[in-house]
């Protein structure tokens, strides 16, 4: 078999995502998603890119909804991509047996989100960590706080412009 | 009544029982707990910042220093996730060096957790029994890598070394060796009296909550999900052993100690089934010098002695990641701890903390 047919070759995960796509656009919006796709780098990990004003409903959906039912939050962390920031939530359902990718572009020079705290508690400290690291701010989150760094830490190293701050220099 | 007055306590960062820099700040009153705080992020060494400028190679040996109980899993994580974005089928000899390593090293993590466990509440001789054990794997881990904890052992498509002359013949030897170890460590521990009622009863959480906390190991299993990636989610060759998923349903200390205690049996049972398949073969897949991943992203999990390991990559193709993050077991589980000490007796916060079983190293990132 070519590499390429190998490419076009729909993925085992097809219909699972195009479940969890058809269930987000009924009950949250037919315009929710941005983006859907099967990661192939990713072990053909559904995927789907929400936009921020409906990041909040669609994670809600993905965590209540009783076919979906994503009860477990494996990962959660933010990435500076120099044109945005952007969230990557990894949510297994135990339920459907199959893991989903969550991702939602912030505008870097203001990344504000959602807290996920209320459906997952799982998601505080990862959360606190994408705020000490990146600098995003997490709405609602019971104690979003510098986790690793210390609390007087001048910016965000894992920013691409970060600058070192060192009063000695 | 007698009117006590709350008081401010400091544990750590400098603590024996952390084994680590770890803090925690707690308001008591008299013995008991009215709010825990942890404070973290003594060790936090800045791994992915670093990684961002260094090619994926040079990253092994730091994610040693992540877990460092078990580094040979963290070493796999990292080559797992560049190896499923460049599509590099690892040769089969590789795999068998690499699963044999990770069991061993599943089992010598394990011991380290019974015997400082024990020594935290109070009995003393079990820890030299396991760190006799666990000196034994320490020891055919040199012989396989050169160092003790720090093994830079994996690299991506195979692994650096291959095994020397006789150490497999080594590592079967080991396994009926270590069940016998094993049935001492039962008639010496479980079911002592004192120790039963340390454990028992203590720290208790449910399956929702264990879910909710993202909790994952044996801290999961101990609520009765069965839940391992190596076989929920195969990856490498776990597919081709035989072997069980322990669980418990009471979600309390003494559940995790089963479910820790039953796992190494388990490893055990993987390791004596890989040294009779281990096949002959090359140890290293066909490589390009530079390794560069392609463009895009990819996050991958795997079963660390502590939980589920994760390690996302995003790529530009370069040959350094654009960023690199790791799921780091121990952080995610130690969330629940100040749920679980709110309104417990002083006497139980070691009991509590120890029974999660956290590498600070891992914790800080």
């Amino acid at each position: 078999m070519t590499e390429d047919a190998t490419k076009n070759e729909p993925s085992p995960n097809q219909p699972k995502l195009n479940q969890i796509v058809s269930a987000i656009e009924s009950h949250v919006g037919q315009d929710a998603l941005i983006d859907h796709y099967i990661n192939k780098l990713s072990k053909d990990v559904p995927t789907i890119v929400a936009n921020p004003n409906t990041y909040y409903s669609i994670a809600k959906l993905l965590r209540y909804d009783e076919q979906l039912n994503f009860a477990y939050l494996s990962e959660l962390h933010g990435t500076d991509f120099e044109t945005h920031m952007e969230i990557y939530v990894h949510l297994h359902s135990f339920n459907m047996n199959q893991s989903v990718a969550l991702k939602v572009k912030l505008d870097r020079a203001a990344p504000v989100i959602p807290s996920l705290v209320p459906l997952w508690p799982g998601a505080n400290w990862p959360e606190c960590e994408a705020y000490d690291l990146l600098g995003i701010d997490f709405r609602e989150h019971p104690d979003l706080k510098r986790i690793l760094l210390g609390d007087d830490w001048k910016g965000y190293p894992l920013r691409k412009d970060y600058q070192p701050y060192d009063v000695e220099v | 009544m007698l009117r006590t007055e709350e008081m401010l306590l400091n544990v750590g960062p400098q603590h024996p029982s952390t084994h680590g820099v770890f803090r925690l700040v707690i308001k008591i009153d008299g013995e008991i707990i009215k709010e825990a705080t942890p404070v973290i992020g003594y060790l936090h060494r800045g791994t992915e910042k670093l990684a961002e400028n260094l090619q994926y190679t040079q990253i092994i040996p730091y994610t040693d220093r992540l877990d460092y109980l078990a580094a040979m899993t963290n070493n796999y994580v990292l080559c797992h996730a560049v190896e499923t974005m460049m599509a590099i089928e690892v040769p089969d000899r590789a795999e068998y060096l690499r699963v044999i390593a990770m069991e061993l090293g599943r089992v010598a993590s394990h011991l380290v957790w019974w015997g400082t466990y024990l020594l935290d509440i109070g009995a003393t001789s079990p820890f030299l029994y396991a760190f006799r054990e666990r000196e034994m794997i320490v020891n055919l881990l040199t012989e396989l890598s050169g160092a003790r904890l720090t093994f830079n052992y994996m690299r991506v498509g195979g692994v650096k070394w291959d095994a020397p002359e006789g150490w497999i013949e080594k590592v079967a030897e080991f396994v009926p060796y270590m069940r016998e170890q094993l049935a001492g460590y039962h008639e010496l521990v479980t079911g002592n009296e004192i120790f039963v009622n340390r454990v028992k009863g203590v720290g208790i959480y449910t399956k929702e909550e264990a879910l909710q906390y993202s909790l994952s190991g044996a801290n999961l299993r101990c609520t009765g999900v069965k839940w391992d990636l190596r076989k929920n989610e195969p990856y490498s060759i776990y597919d081709r052993f035989t072997f069980d998923v322990p669980t418990r349903e009471e979600g309390d200390a003494f559940s995790r100690y089963h479910c820790r205690m039953e796992e190494i049996e388990e490893s055990l049972k993987i390791l004596e089934q890989a040294v009779v398949q281990f096949p002959e073969g090359p140890i290293l897949a066909k490589v390009p010098k530079i390794i560069k991943v392609p463009k895009g992203e990819a996050f991958v999990r795997i079963e660390s002695p502590r939980g589920e390991i994760g390690c996302y990559i995003a790529s530009e193709g370069k040959k350094e990641p654009y960023r690199l993050k790791f799921r780091r077991p121990s952080f995610y589980n130690l969330q629940i701890l100040p749920k679980l000490l709110e309104g417990e007796n002083m006497a139980n916060l070691i009991t509590i903390l120890g029974a999660i079983d956290i590498v600070l190293g891992e914790v800080d990132g």
